[in-house]
């Protein structure tokens, strides 16, 4: 983990209202694994007040990294702002990784809904390093909503069914899953809650590995507030931080 | 070359570096984040609140950002006071600063047994009382929502340390002076001012609370003029050492701190956005005594100049 004020190196509308923000920074991009984040801010004084967490999007060169959002606040407004050059505040890498060391993995189903997609990237070429085959899922509102740059072997579904199946990605994935479960297969998912505990049922209807990485609010994203408890399926009251043992998790072990 | 400006703050025979400490519940048992800050630079790290068993803590949301602070109920989960003893202060001991352990608990019993276990520990300098916990005995009123129940408290405290013991007053009262004269008359050696403010947010279009525990306690920089106000109040009331507490995010927040009548300062929700403000305040505070010719932190302490004010505290007319 380290704190790095980074370079803006760009910021891109990759859909109406989608943002890619690129910064540089080799520590950062030489040490991200697959569903790590990044806690930023790149505003002073107190309004907004605390980071805000992403995932790292893409890695470039072992130097530049990117994160994905839309506008939906008062930072992600200030973050959408920014222009080359700018400075960006970056702590990171957080959080425990998806595992790809799965025992005999043959193939991974990646599976995203709207902005879910951003950690599926980098996932995605540590996967191909690993040679597992790739299939990727991914569901979003509406056709100029999906994000389907640096994905292998791609399926969407819209709930518009303005491309792809009509209909939710984890449905869609249902009506497939029989082709692909024909090797060992595990499952990673990104995405809002409902998608998550769709996705969990599906994997553990059919017996199969599933991680989830989930997002909620944090207060400083390095374990040190206990501001973002995730409850843990043992039936008891019992937590587990988000910014630390995930955010992804097996989804086994917690109630999302 | 200025002189060296003199930081060592002590408290009952026991020196701290400076007086510029992190607060309870925003830097964990000190060992999270020595990747990013290096605690030697500080004065003192005050624990999360340690009690006698683990405690799991409040279901989600337990945190939610509101104008220029935030809103937490945390509710004092923490790993207990073994597994502190056990897991995290064999490390925290040799980081180089002062440890003071913070202890939580719903009876005066148990606070009595967190603190005697704490008590033999080498390397817990000094102890800091979370009042405002629920009291089982009073229905969940919380310790310090009473005055003779923290007094009580304290009374019981006291002859089972040898170790400075701060109570940290809550700010959810009518006089907060009164309980720091209480305090004082039962013997601890500092109070610290103050823990978060009970706030309220609500989701409208949901109608819910944003908080899982519908009101929650109020940080940040948003607490900053109360905190100074209750700080300036309390140092007046009594003659023990005050941390100021409330709000600070940069030296000159301390200084204010300082000039109001605070003898030390703890940096909370900052933390969280820098973990290494209270590195840069403590800096700061030096640099601002160098420039002004101050060869003594301690000599900023209640200088605030009122002169030709009249100090009224508890009324605005
Ligand atoms: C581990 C992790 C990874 C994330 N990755 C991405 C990503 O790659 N792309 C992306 O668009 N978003 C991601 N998010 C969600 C993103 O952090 C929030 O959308 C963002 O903080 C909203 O900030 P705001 O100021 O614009 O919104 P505001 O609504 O003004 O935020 C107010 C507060 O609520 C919190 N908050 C609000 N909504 C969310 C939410 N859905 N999740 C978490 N915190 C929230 C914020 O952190 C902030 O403290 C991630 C969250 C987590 C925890
Ligand atoms: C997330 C969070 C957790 C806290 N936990 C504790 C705690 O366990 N014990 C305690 O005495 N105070 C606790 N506090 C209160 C702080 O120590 C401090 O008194 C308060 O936040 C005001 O300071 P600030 O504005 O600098 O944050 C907590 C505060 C926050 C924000
Ligand atoms: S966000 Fe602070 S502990 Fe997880």
């Amino acid at each position: 983990m380290i704190q790095e004020t980074c370079q803006v190196t760009g910021t891109e509308l990759v859909t109406e209202e989608t943002f890619v923000v690129s910064f540089e920074s080799k520590r950062i991009a030489e040490t991200i694994q697959p569903g790590q984040f990044v806690n930023v801010r790149s505003w002073f004084g107190s309004d907004p007040l605390l980071r805000r967490p992403f995932s790292v999007y893409t890695v470039d060169r072992d130097r530049f990294v990117s994160i994905l959002f839309n506008v939906v606040g008062k930072g992600t407004r200030i973050l959408g702002g920014l222009r080359k050059g700018d400075l960006i505040d970056v702590i990171g890498p957080l959080g425990t990784p998806f595992n790809l060391n799965l025992n005999g993995m043959k193939t991974a189903v990646l599976v995203g809904g709207g902005l879910g997609v951003a950690p599926l990237p980098v996932l995605t070429s540590r996967l191909k390093e690993k040679n597992v085959r790739v299939h990727t899922y991914l569901g979003a509102r509406s056709k100029s909503q999906l994000i389907p740059s640096f994905l292998e072997n791609l399926s969407v579904a819209t709930d518009d069914g303005s491309s792809g199946f009509h209909g939710t990605v984890v449905d869609l994935l249902e009506r497939e899953l029989p082709e692909l479960d024909q090797t060992p297969v595990a499952l990673f998912g990104c995405g809002p809650n409902p998608m998550l505990r769709g996705l969990s049922a599906l994997a553990s209807k059919k017996g199969i590995a599933c991680q989830i990485s989930l997002e909620g609010p944090m207060g400083c994203g390095f374990g040190i507030c206990q501001g973002c408890p995730v409850r843990l399926s043992t039936g008891a009251e019992e937590y587990v931080l988000m910014c630390r043992e995930g955010p992804v998790f097996d989804s086994t072990l917690i109630e999302v | 070359m200025s002189e060296q400006v003199k930081t060592a703050f002590e408290l009952k025979g026991v020196s701290f570096k400076n007086r510029v400490f992190v607060a309870s519940g925003t830097f964990g048992y000190g060992d999270e984040c020595l990747d990013l800050i290096d605690p030697s630079t500080i004065g003192g790290i005050v624990t999360k609140s340690l009690s006698r068993k683990r405690r799991e803590g409040n279901p989600p949301d337990r945190i939610v950002e509101t104008a220029g602070g935030m809103l937490n109920s945390i509710g004092l989960a923490n790993i207990g006071v073994e597994a502190f003893v056990r897991e995290k202060l064999p490390r925290v001991k040799t980081l180089g600063t002062g440890v003071v352990a913070n202890i939580a608990a719903s009876s005066i019993d148990e606070y009595c047994e967190v603190l005697e276990m704490l008590e033999r520990e080498e390397g817990v300098d000094a102890f800091e009382i979370n009042v405002s916990c629920p009291n089982v005995r009073e229905g969940g009123l919380s310790f310090g929502m009473s005055c003779p129940l923290t007094e009580e408290l304290t009374r019981a405290l006291r002859p089972r340390t040898r170790k400075p013991l701060i109570i940290k007053l809550t700010p959810n009262v009518s006089h907060i002076s009164e309980f720091a004269r209480a305090v004082e008359g039962a013997g601890a050696d500092a109070v610290s001012v103050i823990n978060t403010l009970i706030g309220l947010a609500i989701d409208v279009e949901t109608r819910k609370p944003k908080l899982s525990t519908v009101t929650g306690g109020l940080s940040g920089p948003a607490i900053k003029p109360v905190a100074l106000a209750k700080v300036y109040e309390v140092s007046r009331a009594v003659s023990i050492p005050v941390f100021g507490i409330g709000g600070i995010s940069d030296a000159r927040d301390a200084i204010e701190f300082l000039l109001a009548g605070a003898s030390a300062v703890q940096i909370g929700t900052a933390n969280f956005v820098d973990p290494s403000t209270a590195t840069r305040v403590a800096a700061g505070i030096e640099s601002y005594c160098s420039r002004h010719g101050i060869v003594d932190v301690s000599d900023l302490i209640g200088a605030m100049d009122a002169s030709q004010r009249v100090s009224v505290v508890d009324t605005w007319l």
